[in-house]
């Protein structure tokens, strides 16, 4: 199949997430989701699994499910070690002749079960080297037990557990790199995405991942109309916004090889993206400048890295 | 075949009998040596099994789930606080009817941290769903682990199997064991061959839902009622298992019970023990009898009051600490399966062997002395004791 990326043609193709899903309007995740698994090649099967999230309980409500693929979640916390036993089962059934054909495995997990609880569960499975995709679909905190900050939630974002107050100004840590601790696995291809524009970038890289051999790893924003307080049709803009002010690069690591994949026209000032979110409306208030300033300096210095380890 | 092997080493070799497709390998004390044989059979191409070297318990029990899931016959092995890491995942195992088969090598439960024998870590997971086979010596070890795969696999019951030893008591100590012919073990087992599983081509299969309030219960009824079928296939299997090896098996085993006056109720290594000690009462001329429990899940309840009912005063034994200000969880299933006697045995109950603390036949004579004694005066005394603990004047 070519690679040379074309939305009509991939958007013809029947759709493995079916509409019915129970996710919010202006959510991120089901379009991440429907953006990764249409970059499996048509005959190709797959095992979805999931990690407890929005996304389970949204895709998989009893008696119906919203996958066309095989599908299994367990827990919060261990859907790479599931996805890694899904694997095992396959290897063992393939080399027994009782499995036909390829079957490709792709797991999904939120910032909660994957950058916290699930955290050692990923790192064992990448390890140890299976053939699989995880997709982290990043939305920065948990969402569906209601807004709690993770270790993904940015500086100074309002959470429902980092409230503002008199005293309290949001989340005081920075967001933790979860790409760069997975580029320290050494696996074959890691990669830092969002659904932007005509999703090209999220495609070639979910394919790439999908059809590289060995564990691959995606980071992919999923804006939360909830959680990050947008109007839920400001979807595309606010991930835009998150690529354009650099909050969130796009790049890749392949064999250890760093690439960026898009740089910004114009590097856009990193308020253009927090003015759109009420978790940030505090920032914006009369003495809190500063706020902004440290979030900007902050952006402006893991890009200057990012730019020398990609060498752009 | 006749051999010498540890209870660990038996159990190991009853997995490369079995063969089985995956099997999720993680250390600890007194365990680890089952996936290390284990290991060495796939590193010797003995076995073809996918071997799964996880970064934790939790996760080891997730490939299984998963495998399973995947239409995979999978195992593993675990102790202690290895099986208190899976407790989360062993539920999820059970609902989803996956039977998988775990040997349970028994130890205490930290804290304080201790890697010697009792009950601790499996009774917590006695509510799990889980079928609980306890051995009290190589040989059972052995055969439970045998027949656990055709007692979960069966589609009446399609529920996961723990067949639980003793720690270094029965898991390090090397004994003569009987072992089976591999084709004799395969013929037995049969071939792992589900109806629905996730690799299957012609039919995708989504497992682990989000259930809600209209369908959960009638799930979780599903999966007791299976439990309940357990018990029938659990004797169908033994029968099977009896008429290939000549040992047979029952939900748990009567010694000298036909006209015991006292008795004991008690699981695992310890039965040895109290074998010893019921002689010798018996040479004495004291009725004195013995019920080890085989089955603890699914519970042999009115088996159980039937082969008490004729006693006078009856000792659970519990090598576990329950917490329950009211006695052991065996003590818990005892007095309730005794309930529905018209005329019951004075019952007391003895948490005994802790951590690895040791029991002889003289604390177990002793015993049956105050059971004698009950039995005359109808004075129970203290309801729960600890049996051999030294920081109070010892009850028991």
């Amino acid at each position: 199949m070519s690679t040379v990326y074309n939305l009509k043609r991939e958007a013809e193709k029947p759709a493995r997430l079916t509409g019915g899903h129970r996710l919010c309007a202006g959510c991120g995740a089901g379009i991440v989701v429907s953006g990764v698994l249409r970059a499996l090649d048509k005959e190709d099967r797959a095992v979805v699994v999931n990690a407890t999230s929005c996304l389970e309980v949204s895709t998989f409500m009893y008696p119906y499910t919203a996958y066309m693929d095989s599908y299994i979640h367990s827990a919060f916390e261990n859907s790479a070690a599931t996805c890694s036993g899904v694997i095992a089962a396959y290897n063992a059934l393939k080399r027994r002749g009782k499995v036909e054909g390829t079957v490709k495995f792709i797991t999904f997990g939120g910032d909660g079960g994957t950058y916290d609880i699930g955290l050692q569960s990923l790192s064992g499975a990448m390890e140890r080297g299976h053939d699989m995709v995880y997709v982290c679909y990043d939305n920065e905190a948990y969402m569906n037990t209601g807004i709690q900050r993770s270790s993904s939630t940015p500086h100074f974002a309002r959470t429902t557990t980092t409230p503002v107050g008199s005293v309290g100004q949001g989340k005081k840590q920075n967001k933790k790199d979860l790409t760069e601790i997975l580029v320290a696995h050494n696996i074959p291809y890691i990669a830092q995405t969002a659904p932007i524009g005509n999703f090209k970038d999220l495609h070639t890289k979910s394919y790439k991942a999908i059809y590289t051999k060995g564990p691959c790893f995606l980071n992919v924003l999923s804006p939360c109309p909830r959680g990050w307080d947008y109007p839920t049709e400001k979807l595309a803009e606010v991930a835009m916004l998150a690529v354009d002010t650099c909050v969130w690069p796009l790049y890749e690591v392949e064999e250890g090889v760093w690439r960026l994949t898009y740089i910004p026209k114009k590097k856009l000032p990193v308020e253009d993206f927090l003015r759109l979110q009420g978790r940030f409306r505090h920032m914006f208030q009369k003495g809190n400048e500063w706020m902004i300033e440290e979030a900007q300096a902050y952006v402006d210095q893991k890009w200057e890295r990012l730019l020398e380890r990609t060498g752009a | 075949m006749n051999n010498c092997l540890s209870g660990n080493e038996a159990v190991a070799y009853a997995i490369k009998q079995i063969n089985p497709d995956v099997m999720g390998a993680f250390p600890i004390t007194p365990s680890t040596e089952i996936p290390q044989y284990v290991a060495q059979y796939v590193a010797d191409g003995e076995v073809n099994t996918e071997y799964v070297t996880v970064e934790s318990e939790h996760s080891s029990m997730s490939v299984c789930i998963a495998a399973q899931a995947a239409g995979a016959r999978s195992v593993c092995a675990t102790s202690s606080c290895g099986l208190a890491l899976m407790y989360e995942v062993l539920y999820v195992a059970a609902s989803c009817r996956l039977p998988i088969t775990l040997a349970c090598v028994n130890r205490a439960l930290s804290g304080p941290i201790n890697i010697n024998n009792d009950h601790s870590d499996s009774m917590g997971a006695r509510d799990t769903g889980w079928i609980q086979i306890y051995a009290e010596n190589n040989q059972e070890a052995y055969d439970n682990f045998l027949m656990a795969v055709p007692i979960g696999e069966a589609p009446s019951v399609r529920l996961p199997v723990m067949t639980c030893m003793d720690g270094f008591i029965t898991s390090h100590a090397v004994e003569n064991i009987e072992l089976m012919e591999t084709d004799v073990v395969r013929k037995f087992i049969r071939e792992y061959n589900p109806e629905n599983y996730l690799l299957k081509k012609e039919n995708p299969l989504a497992v682990g839902p989000y259930d809600v309030s209209p369908y959960y219960m009638e799930h979780k009824v599903l999966e007791a009622e299976a439990m309940k079928a357990a018990k029938a296939r659990i004797l169908e299997v033994t029968a099977e298992f009896e008429k290939i090896s000549g040992r047979h098996y029952g939900l748990f085993e009567e010694y000298r019970m036909e006209d015991a006056e006292l008795a004991l109720v008690l699981i695992g290594s310890s039965a040895g023990t109290a074998k010893a000690a019921v002689d010798k009462l018996r040479e004495d001329g004291i009725k004195a009898g013995l019920v080890k429990i085989r089955v603890f899940r699914p519970f042999p309840s009115e088996e159980l009051a039937r082969a008490l009912a004729g006693t006078k005063a009856v000792a659970v034994m519990d090598k576990s600490e329950g917490f329950s200000a009211n006695g052991g969880p065996l003590f818990a299933e005892t007095r309730s399966a005794l309930y529905d006697l018209k005329e019951r045995p004075y019952l007391i109950d003895i948490v005994f062997g802790l951590g690895g603390r040791d029991v002889n036949t003289e604390d177990i004579e002793k015993l049956f002395g105050r059971l004698a004694n009950i039995a005359v005066t109808g004075e129970i005394g203290p309801v729960y004791t600890h049996m051999g603990q030294r920081s109070k004047e010892e009850k028991a």
